[in-house]
């Protein structure tokens, strides 16, 4: 078995007192497309924050590409091939599309680029016409296409993306599914959360359900969609 | 009118030294999200310093060539010796912390200048001034700091605007956990805005040495006032700053003509007409 991308062991993450992640476990394999579906609140953000590195789990262990990373800085995890898009996009509002999208631009641990600034841009046409404007100045859709870009220019190998088309209109969101396919095809291992059922489950190679900070589901899209209950009692479809 | 006028002259150059030291504090409030009490100790570290090290080399400018790098490199001991643990604590622990820093370095300022003014000389070069009127003149040395700061102001905002370190300083002011998960190490971000905004708060004290006497406590009137202009100008932001100390040493300064009887509230009437106009400062986000 290869090394996996991502391997999470028994992981444990509180806010305070409230116990949030209860003895996470499991694996991403390099260039895999795993979904993790859930309703609010049950952990979902709090589990990509963790692998990021921007939240520090109380116990467990995280290995990213074989490396142990558990007590690493999200900064040491970035530059370790990991990438994230958060909920809310996380974009600097006073630096310009462009200066977003350079900004910690940056060739893998092989010294290649394979997401440059010109691919970036074909890519998101519209980022590339707004290359001048602050990053307050665009829409939703274009802060998530600007967040993406930025994330890609980091050369990962592994992709965190929350909420991907959360508050986009139809069209937009068929726009960025259609990026994200792209980027899962790229070879880059990817979790990606939203709350698109059928859009997650035609893109992803496996799923994952979240229930009060554990893991209650692991499988195909197919096993998922014939598994009826299972989705009425955790996903509320 | 000739008094207005150089008061006005006045008041541009006192509000060029104040931007020095508010931008230094404007920085470490606005990224680090740290209140420092102790940034009025650097301006009068920076006073004592030119007042030694000007005794060394004879000159001014000699020593703020000397004392602007030691500045730095103090500042990123003190970061790493003490700010550096007040991250992920609330105000009051840091406001505790940098007020006993205060305490410290006046009793290392006191063993080690004593208690009494000094004078630190102006350049030969730089003595008399530029004839205004039949009366007046205006000194040299106030037209080379003003031009010494404007300069500075520049190549701060090239800095800032133009280059990596800057991009990553403003991306910071907004976002800092960003910052960190884009592969960014925020804690030496941290340092290094920590030491430049120490190394800003010397700079003026060491350029303003000549102007006034050295005394013990010469630091605290600067760390009022730049919290005010921090206040104004809106927090984290250097245009801000830089605004708001123009505008802080030129309304000093008309006080000073017109309401001599108020001219210590006239600052503080300013600051109370932006709050209200703009609670978040006139560069600031809104409150």
């Amino acid at each position: 078995m290869s090394t996996p991308a991502i391997l999470a062991e028994n992981i444990n993450t509180h806010y305070g007192r409230s116990h949030i992640l209860r003895g996470v476990s499991f694996r991403v394999a390099p260039g895999e497309t795993v979904s993790l579906l859930g309703r609010n609140g049950m952990g979902k953000t709090t589990l990509l924050r963790t692998l990021a590195g921007l939240v520090r789990p109380s116990s467990g262990s995280i290995q990213l590409n074989g490396a142990e990373v558990t007590n690493s800085r999200a900064s040491s995890r970035s530059r370790a091939g990991l990438a994230i898009v958060p909920e809310g996009r996380g974009i600097f509002p006073n630096l310009t599309v462009e200066e977003n999208l350079t900004f910690a631009s940056r060739a893998n641990n092989k010294g290649e680029r394979p997401w440059p600034l010109e691919r970036i841009y074909s890519l998101f046409p519209r980022l590339a016409e707004r290359k001048h404007h602050w990053g307050n100045e665009l829409s939703g859709g274009e802060q998530q296409m600007l967040s993406i870009g930025r994330a890609l220019m980091t050369s990962p190998s592994i992709f965190l993306l929350d909420e991907a088309t959360e508050g986009l209109a139809p069209k937009l969101r068929d726009e960025i599914w259609a990026t994200v396919k792209q980027i899962t095809q790229s070879g880059i291992a990817a979790i990606i959360v939203d709350k698109n059922l059928n859009d997650l489950l035609a893109l992803a190679d496996r799923n994952m359900i979240m229930a009060k900070g554990e893991i209650m589901f692991e499988g195909t899209s197919a096993a998922l969609r014939a598994d009826e209950a299972l989705i009425h009692r955790h996903l509320g479809v | 009118m000739d008094l207005v006028f150089i008061q006005l002259l006045n008041g541009v150059q006192y509000g060029l030294l104040i931007f020095l030291a508010a931008s230094g504090l404007t920085l470490i409030f606005g990224i680090m999200g740290v209140i420092n009490l102790s940034h009025g100790s650097f301006y009068m570290l920076g006073a004592y310093g030119a007042l030694t090290l000007t005794a060394f080399t004879g000159d001014i400018f000699l020593a703020l060539l000397i004392g602007v790098p030691l500045a730095f490199v103090f500042g990123i001991v003190i970061e790493w010796l003490f700010i550096r643990h007040l991250y992920d604590r609330d105000h009051l622990q840091q406001v505790l912390l940098t007020f006993a820093l205060i305490l410290i370095f006046n009793e290392a300022q006191k063993l080690l200048w004593g208690s009494y003014p000094h004078s630190v000389p102006i350049p030969s070069y730089l003595q008399g001034g530029v004839k205004i009127s039949a009366l007046l003149t205006y000194p040299y040395y106030r037209i080379a700091v003003a031009a010494f700061c404007v300069a500075l102001a520049l190549l701060m905002v090239f800095v800032i605007q133009k280059t990596r370190v800057g991009r990553i300083i403003r991306a910071g002011e907004s976002n800092r956990e960003m910052v960190e998960a884009l592969g960014i190490d925020s804690r030496l971000l941290f340092r290094f805005v920590f030491a430049a905004g120490v190394a800003l708060a010397a700079t003026a004290g060491i350029v303003a040495a000549p102007l006034e006497s050295v005394y013990p406590g010469i630091g605290e009137p600067i760390l009022i006032i730049s919290f005010v202009v921090v206040v104004i100008g809106g927090i984290g932001s250097v245009k801000g700053a830089f605004i708001g100390a123009i505008l802080i040493g030129v309304a000093d300064a008309l006080g000073k003509v017109y309401f001599p009887a108020f001219s210590s509230s006239v600052v503080y009437a300013l600051m109370a007409a932006v709050l209200i106009a703009r609670p978040g400062g006139l560069f600031g986000r809104a409150a």
